[in-house]
């Protein structure tokens, strides 16, 4: 076991370090710096400023150097400081990841509390009127652009209630804080819970039509209970997998909703950073992404090994 | 008699009205402005920002040396107003300006104000001093000015090359704040200092910009606003619906176009909605350095071929300029009348006459109905520039040449253009005092860092320097006219349009006035009140 854990930790080093020199090179790969954009934004370009400024910045200096500033200060935890706001990158950070957090989180509990219980009525109710009309739905949902969603809703509610659901920084009540965070969760959720409505419903069909529903069914037990206790038991393992699959994929939707609704998250935070080529900020917020997605796997690795021995001997 | 007892009801209606307006004219203390912000400035330094983006928010933490008058919307030499000075002289000979400056004002922090500010300021915009700006877009604006001096603590001078009456129009600026000698200008990116009548709490980059009032103004009883929060808020049609929503008291500032100005009517009938000219111009710029448009005739006959007025009613609905370089009339100061305008090739109301004409140069030129130009069309990946460009190409057809889109991201326009790699290029050009002085010597003159295409004519330099010294306004208008039309007439840098947009409020935003000819001067916002 003591084996195995040093060669997984050491695997997950190599990922980490391979991870910083992909994120270091394709930022540098992409045209144009700070410098560049800012010079845009004045609309003009006086070369002695220029080089001053990109002097200042460090990103003069060869890219192996470069990179050697950047990741031995990410080890001892100097994230450097945002060339656009000169604050420190975790100062500004830190305070957005919380509110991306929530925001996946509740998406994700919307996709999972609407989208199973839909696909298992689906399924049990297969080539009635409902199954067609919650298909409709399922397919508008994967074929919806979220921006598109956001935006209908907030015309919506506008011409419907003079409201605007857009993000409150200081929610006073509980209820105030959910209701920020809600309709754009359920904005950007409405695509995975589709698509776990689906595979829930296709899913949940292939379990149906096992023998051992067949012999639950014969031996009297309630369609409840056969629904839910025998069949929906076994086919929620593919569904729980596409869920978690969906998280990562999250972060594409999270970028357009945070812009809708103006959430200041960090999905948005990126693409900003990203537009003015704030390095300290993608890089480092890259590869904490990077680290929490690495770290995951390696615990899920060690936990499969403690609980699968047979996972630890052949690996 | 019916229609003259509908004026008599109108004219009741109208004195009702304006009586009515004196009454709940009387304004209020208090309550926070609340306005979204278009997007996120990169620092809150008004003196290293060349957009607009960071003089609305922070134009109110600063005072000027002087300013144009805020309740006036049209920015003219006799709309200048003392600020932190108390009053200006010229010398005899016109080649200095003696500032006297206000006593008893005091930065943000509590030092005193005095003319060393004003002269590390402006040593500080010359490149003088010894802090160095991280970048100094209108460093030319004082090319004529020799030095600063200082008499005591409240007088200050400007030592001119040669006179320039236009300097004190550069000085009204909302782009020429004068800043502390004791915060470093890294300082002022991320907490600016000044002596206006609001506050900077804090500037959350993407998120929010908060001011608040600043109890020890020097200007009594003002501001009436406790503060102005701004929420930065990117996509336009979220900020639209917030203010329609009622979460917003105005919009930002010429933030509006033509046809969304329909929607925000019909949805928030009781907003106050206004629309002017930004000063911002649409043109092209033409790379004469290579071929084909070294080719003078390619030039003029492209110019030829622009039919100003479709891209007016397509893009605005009608509501939009026609003009040279400089604004248009009425609302601007110095653009060519009607009459002159016209005389211009390619200006004429006959677009099928000036076709006609410019299909002749091409033929000359070696191109016609079975051999086409192609050209590239370049221009930045932003909607106000993609859609002119595209009725660019479609008018170009016109006459044998077939444009090609090149949508360029914004990190590469810049270097794209000053190494001359490109062919035709869709620009805008915004112009942040009206006044010839900033325009020609900015966009025109041989060597200036914002005259992309490099275009040289010492003869009309000359000219420049001729209606720069001339202190008779009426006298320097028909100069500055006949340089606007030879510029044009040497397709220096063809003008296509120049824009308009909207700015809307709640109808209890009072004392907002959104200059006419200007985007970039009026914000001080000291005057504006809620009435509610």
């Amino acid at each position: 076991m003591f084996a195995y854990l040093v060669r997984r930790l050491f695997l997950m080093l190599v990922t980490l370090l391979g991870i910083s020199v992909v994120i270091f090179v394709l930022l540098r790969i992409v045209p144009g710096n700070i410098v560049d954009i800012l010079f845009a934004a004045a609309g003009y370009v006086d070369p002695a400023d220029k080089a001053n400024l990109e002097k200042e910045l460090g990103i003069d200096q060869p890219l192996i150097v470069q990179y050697w500033h950047w990741i031995s200060g990410f080890v001892r935890g100097d994230f450097g400081y945002s060339y656009v706001s000169e604050k420190p990158a975790l100062q500004e950070i830190l305070p957005r990841i919380p509110i991306t957090a929530k925001l996946a989180g509740l998406a994700l509990l919307f996709s999972a509390s609407i989208g199973i219980p839909l696909g298992v009525i689906s399924a049990v109710k297969q080539g009635t009127r409902l199954d067609y009309a919650l298909r409709v739905v399922s397919l508008s949902g994967l074929s919806l652009p979220s921006f598109w969603l956001g935006l209908l809703i907030l015309t919506a509610a506008v011409a419907m209630f003079g409201q605007i659901p857009i993000f409150n920084p200081n929610p006073k009540t509980w209820l105030e804080a959910f209701a920020t965070y809600a309709v754009p969760a359920a904005a950007v959720g409405f695509r995975s819970a589709a698509l776990t409505m689906r595979i829930t419903r296709s899913s949940m069909l292939e379990v149906l039509r096992q023998d051992y529903i067949r012999t639950a069914r014969a031996k009297g037990a309630s369609d409840a209970a056969v629904n839910y206790r025998h069949a929906l038991k076994n086919a929620i393992l593919p569904v729980i997998t596409v869920i978690g699959i969906e998280a990562a994929f999250l972060i594409g939707g999270l970028i357009v909703t945070e812009t809708v609704f103006n959430i200041p998250g960090v999905a948005r935070f990126l693409v900003e950073a990203i537009r003015w080529r704030d390095y300290p900020i993608v890089q480092n917020l890259v590869m904490f992404i990077a680290v929490v997605v690495v770290v995951a796997n390696f615990t899920v690795d060690m936990l499969y090994a403690v609980f699968d021995p047979r996972i630890r001997y052949t690996d | 008699m019916r229609s003259v007892w509908a004026l008599a009801a109108m004219a009741t209606l109208s004195v009702l009205t304006a009586s009515t307006t004196t009454l709940a004219g009387e304004p209020k203390q208090g309550g926070t402005l609340r306005m979204y912000h278009r997007d996120s400035p990169a620092n809150a330094s008004i003196l290293e920002g060349a957009t607009y983006s960071v003089n609305v928010p922070f134009m109110g933490v600063f005072n000027n040396l002087v300013i144009y008058d805020q309740h006036i919307a049209q920015n003219s030499p006799d709309t200048l107003r003392p600020e932190l000075a108390e009053s200006w002289s010229w010398s005899g000979d016109n080649k200095k300006l003696t500032f006297k400056l206000r006593q008893g004002v005091k930065w943000h922090d509590g030092k005193p104000f005095t003319s060393a500010d004003v002269k590390c300021s402006f040593d500080l915009l010359m490149g003088k001093s010894q802090q160095k700006l991280r970048q100094n877009p209108r460093k030319a604006w004082y090319s004529e000015v020799n030095e600063i001096t200082t008499n005591g603590d409240f007088e200050v001078s400007f030592d001119l090359k040669r006179p320039q009456p236009s300097l004190l129009a550069m000085l009204a600026s909302g782009y020429t704040p004068v800043y502390p000698c004791h915060v470093s200008p890294a300082d002022m990116r991320t907490h600016p200092i000044g002596t206006g009548p609001f506050k900077f709490v804090e500037f959350k980059a993407n998120e929010s910009i908060k001011l608040t009032r600043n109890p020890d103004y020097w200007k009594k009883g003002l501001p009436y606003l406790d503060g102005i929060e701004y929420t930065i808020i990117t996509n336009r049609s979220t900020a639209i619906l917030a203010f329609v929503a009622g979460k917003f008291d105005m919009t930002f500032p010429t933030h509006i176009t033509i046809p969304l100005l329909k929607d925000i009517k019909s949805q928030a009938p009781n907003a106050t909605c206004v629309v002017e000219p930004t000063n911002v111009s649409t043109n092209i710029i033409v790379n004469s350095t290579s071929a084909p448009f070294d080719n003078i005739d390619i030039r003029r006959a492209m110019s030829l071929a622009l039919d100003r007025k479709a891209f007016v009613d397509i893009l605005f609905e009608g509501k939009a300029d026609i003009g040279g370089t400089m604004l248009p009339p009425p609302q601007g100061i110095w653009g060519m009348p009607k009459d002159k305008l016209e005389t211009i090739p390619g200006y004429g109301p006959n677009v099928n006459a000036n076709r006609e004409e410019a299909k002749k140069l091409m033929q000359k030129a070696g191109y016609g109905p079975d051999k086409h130009l192609a050209v590239k069309v370049s221009t930045r990946n932003i909607a106000e520039y993609r859609a002119p460009a595209v009725i660019l190409i479609d008018q170009l057809k016109s006459i044998y040449i077939d444009g090609e889109l090149d949508v360029v991201e914004t990190a590469n326009w810049f270097p794209k253009v000053a190494r001359k790699d490109y062919m035709l290029g869709l620009n805008l050009t915004g112009n942040s005092v009206d006044d010839p002085d900033q325009s020609f010597y900015e966009n025109y003159s041989c060597g200036s860092e914002r005259n992309y295409t490099n275009y040289c004519n010492k003869e009309i330099e000359k000219l420049f320097d001729v209606q720069s010294q001339e202190t008779d306004i009426a006298k320097r208008k028909p100069l500055v006219w006949d340089i606007d039309k030879k510029l044009q007439e040497d397709v220096a840098r063809p003008i296509i349009f120049h824009a308009r947009a909207g700015t809307c409020w709640q109808p209890y935003v009072k004392g907002v006035t959104i200059m006419s000819n200007s985007s970039y001067n009026g914000f001080r916002y000291e005057d504006v009140w809620l009435d509610k």
